[in-house]
């Protein structure tokens, strides 16, 4: 399958692992793995923070770099920024786009996917041939658990994986706190939150906190790291990259 | 006369409502002292994990429970599309069997026709249903100025009334308060109340009943709400769980109820589908303990002058907006307030408004408008979230209010005019909209490394940012982004191998392994 790699302007620019992983991944599994390379951002901050003029360029640029026929998925480490490309996008384009625009972003929202679902449902795989022996907690993320509904594919990905010990994480369905924007904008109650989502992490006692979205583990791994708890976080996409033969070196997170 | 220009005037805006729809400051100002009362927390901590629970029970074993909500969401919103014409049917039913139907603009209006109604009767006492719309316009206080004692009947509600306090959620008013504050209020505000009084809850209400009984035996006029008013019969509804409502409903003589113009329902079997929304989604109940219904005026059994006040406030200005019009549709059971994480953090007086929560952070701002000032308390509201969903998953009539919030920050954004954030979203959108400025960007966030520290994390970042940096670590930029490794010799040597590995593997492995 040609699968087009959205990389998400966080991941291209902060984490760059991430895609990294999610491309080598795909190319493993025999697909065809294409970087349209004017691809940037798409607009999720914006229409979050109430913007929604703004944004009207990058909403038309995905639309043009992925809208082309010979791309049969179009593929994001990123729950949130899937939920923007399939709720978002006709938001923005309905009210400050033209019917050219409209068109092309429900083309391309019908073949875009979160890497969970575009693996199990899309793909047909579990089994990835990754191999992981570290102690493994799941975070499922707001997006991908109630927007996207991704349900358990995510710990299905991880069920297969080699050698993983992976534990539940209490109360994992509740929000982390981060929310974009609003981990600024009301950053007391955020942290509020997110202290809880530590507190529960912790108690698992996991090498590791995998989530399927960077802008959430941004914030759980930066509270994380500031109280020294010694679990570090990870994508999910890092653990299914990482194999026998190359398999992923955890440094062992501060305490 | 004026000549048509070509382009006509938008049609006047209906007005927004009055009444305790604004706090004094913003949610961030406001959630800041809430966050620190640590009594609040526990309470609202422990009290919403256990109500989750129990509604998730309960709502669990219905199989057509899915099937029920999309029934509630389709009845309110066909209500909301044809408002006027059931409202006219209401009052006339309820005309016909003998009550009187008043209309009320907005909280002012209500307030003086409920005055002028109780003041007719000679009496200067009433008794009071638990109820959201006298809350909203701020009935006790006005009738207390006219020289008119409204008792709460409510035991949560006559906490916080006995305290001079204000109710922090819709359904447990008094969730902020713990047994041994709630002894010394009563100790301190009822008169000839056991001195030796406990702090047993069974103590506790026994001591508020029989103080409640006096004033039931008593009173000539109560003042209500409604949960539901029937269109086609002109019956009103009101459910609770304390048997208070059903004293107040039935003993005085003069029955007056506040309701707002969200409240009808078409037809008298719909309740079907609310009377098991409601109680299941509210209180984790199959059903709410007392559920009392009554039609006008009855001869000879229960009040025998019946009043409906018709509100506004603010209602019609919402049901303009074709988007924020789906607040309209909530039967105030509470349930997007017990599972928000960020209500059970804040709880519920950060909201400055009756309404707290979820629902609060959109329905307050479009009864009341968010730009009655610069930096107006409102319009912090729709912000007041992290877009989690766990509100619109929980809501029995389906309300999608993340997408509300979002639309109401937008909403918000185009009548700031120029701000800071918008020139900054507007810069960002500029370079993002351009892939190479995007590209040179990316190079300049990577030399951010330098402000990194040894271990490559940031932990003090400037303002706005300061408030992230204050429990977070932030990892330092990468040396190269995504695209410049996908560029570069390594990132192709990676891509090939990874790519023969992949076609050795498929033509290795059997398909039933995959
Ligand atoms: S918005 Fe929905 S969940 Fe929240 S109080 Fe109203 S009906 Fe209940």
């Amino acid at each position: 399958m040609r699968i087009g790699l959205f990389a998400t302007c966080l991941g291209d620019t902060l984490f760059p692992e991430v895609v990294k992983s999610t491309a080598v991944l795909l190319a493993r599994l025999g697909h065809d793995v294409v970087f349209p390379p004017d691809q940037t951002c798409c607009g999720q901050m914006h229409v979050n923070t109430g913007y929604q003029r703004e944004p009207v360029p990058l909403v038309r640029n995905f639309a043009e770099q992925f809208g082309d026929s010979s791309i049969d998925a179009v593929v994001m480490p990123s729950g949130s920024c899937v939920g923007s490309v399939r709720h978002q996008h006709e938001i923005v384009a309905e009210r400050y786009g033209d019917a050219a625009l409209r068109a092309g972003v429900a083309t391309v929202k019908a073949k875009t996917y979160e890497l969970s679902e575009l693996l199990v449902d899309v793909l047909g795989v579990t089994r990835v041939g990754a191999y992981f022996p570290h102690r493994v907690t799941y975070h499922p993320t707001c997006h991908s658990l109630r927007m996207l509904r991704v349900g358990d594919k995510p710990l299905k990905l991880l069920r297969a994986v080699e050698d993983i010990d992976l534990v539940e994480l209490p109360e994992a369905d509740s929000c982390c706190g981060f929310g974009g924007t609003f981990a600024v904008k009301n950053a007391e109650t955020s942290t509020a939150m997110l202290q809880d989502k530590m507190r529960n992490i912790s108690g698992t006692k996991a090498d590791v906190c995998s989530a399927g979205d960077s802008s959430c583990l941004m914030h759980i791994g930066g509270g994380l790291s500031r109280i020294r708890s010694g679990t570090r976080t990870l994508h999910l996409a890092q653990i299914l990259g990482s194999t026998r033969t190359a398999p992923y070196a955890l440094m062992e997170a501060a305490r | 006369m004026s000549t048509f220009l070509g382009m006509p005037a938008a049609p006047p805006r209906s007005p927004f409502g009055t009444g305790n729809l604004r706090g004094d400051r913003t949610f961030p100002e406001a959630a800041h002292g809430e966050l620190r009362n640590d009594q609040l927390r526990h309470n609202l901590g422990r009290a919403t994990r256990t109500i989750r629970t129990k509604r998730l029970n309960v709502t669990g074993e219905l199989p057509d429970w899915e099937r029920l909500r999309d029934a509630g969401s389709a009845v309110k919103t066909d209500t909301m599309n044809r408002l006027p014409e059931l409202l006219e049917q209401l009052e006339q039913k309820v005309t016909e069997r003998g009550g009187t139907v008043h209309w009320a603009r907005d909280g002012v209006e209500a307030n003086e026709i409920v005055t002028r109604l109780i003041r007719a009767t000679g009496s200067s006492d009433v008794i009071k249903v638990k109820s959201m719309a006298t809350q909203e316009i701020g009935l006790n206080e006005h009738l207390e100025a006219a020289g008119i004692t409204p008792y709460e009947t409510d035991l949560a509600e006559l906490i916080v009334q006995l305290a001079d306090d204000k109710p922090s959620h819709i359904l447990v008013p008094a969730i902020h308060r713990n047994r041994d504050e709630i002894r010394q209020i009563f100790l301190d505000e009822i008169p000839g109340v056991d001195p030796d009084l406990d702090n047993v809850p069974a103590h506790l209400a026994a001591a508020a009943r029989a103080y409640l009984r006096e004033k039931f035996m008593t009173a000539r006029v109560a003042v209500s709400g409604a949960n539901f008013g029937i269109a086609e019969t002109g019956t009103l509804a009101v459910v609770e769980s304390e048997g208070n409502g059903r004293m107040c409903l039935t003993l005085p003589d003069t029955l007056i109820t506040v309701m707002g113009i969200e409240k009808v329902l078409p037809r008298y079997q719909d309740l079907e589908v609310f009377l098991q929304l409601l109680p299941r989604s509210s209180t984790g109940e199959r059903m709410n303990p007392y559920t009392s219904m009554w039609t006008g005026v009855t001869p000879g059994d229960g009040p025998q002058d019946f009043h409906l006040i018709l509100l506004d406030n603010g209602r019609t200005a919402a049901l303009a907006d074709t988007i924020g019009r789906e607040a309209l549709n909530c039967i105030r059971c509470s349930a997007c307030l017990n599972v928000c994480p960020v209500y059970e953090r804040a709880g519920g007086h950060a909201y400055g408004s009756t309404y707290p929560g979820p629902i609060g952070a959109v329905l307050t701002p479009q009864l009341a408008g968010m730009h009655a000032a610069k930096n107006d308390p409102n319009s912090s509201l729709p912000y007041a979230s992290s877009l989690c969903g766990a509100c619109f998953d929980a809501c029995p009539v389906k309300i999608d209010i993340p997408s509300m919030l979002v639309e109401l920050r937008h909403q918000h954004t185009e009548q700031s005019g120029t701000t800071v954030e918008k020139l900054a979203m507007k810069a960002a959108a500029g370079v993002m909209g351009k892939p190479k400025l995007f590209t040179a960007a990316q190079k300049a966030a990577s030399l951010g490394r330098v402000v990194g520290g040894r271990d490559g994390t940031i932990s003090r970042l400037p303002a706005p940012l300061s408030g992230w940096s204050d429990s977070r670590d932030t990892a330092a930029p990468p040396k190269q982004s995504f695209r410049s490794w996908l560029a570069s010799a390594e990132g192709a040597e990676t891509m090939r191998a990874a790519a023969d590995e992949g076609a050795r593997l498929t033509a290795e492995t059997p398909e039933e392994d995959q």
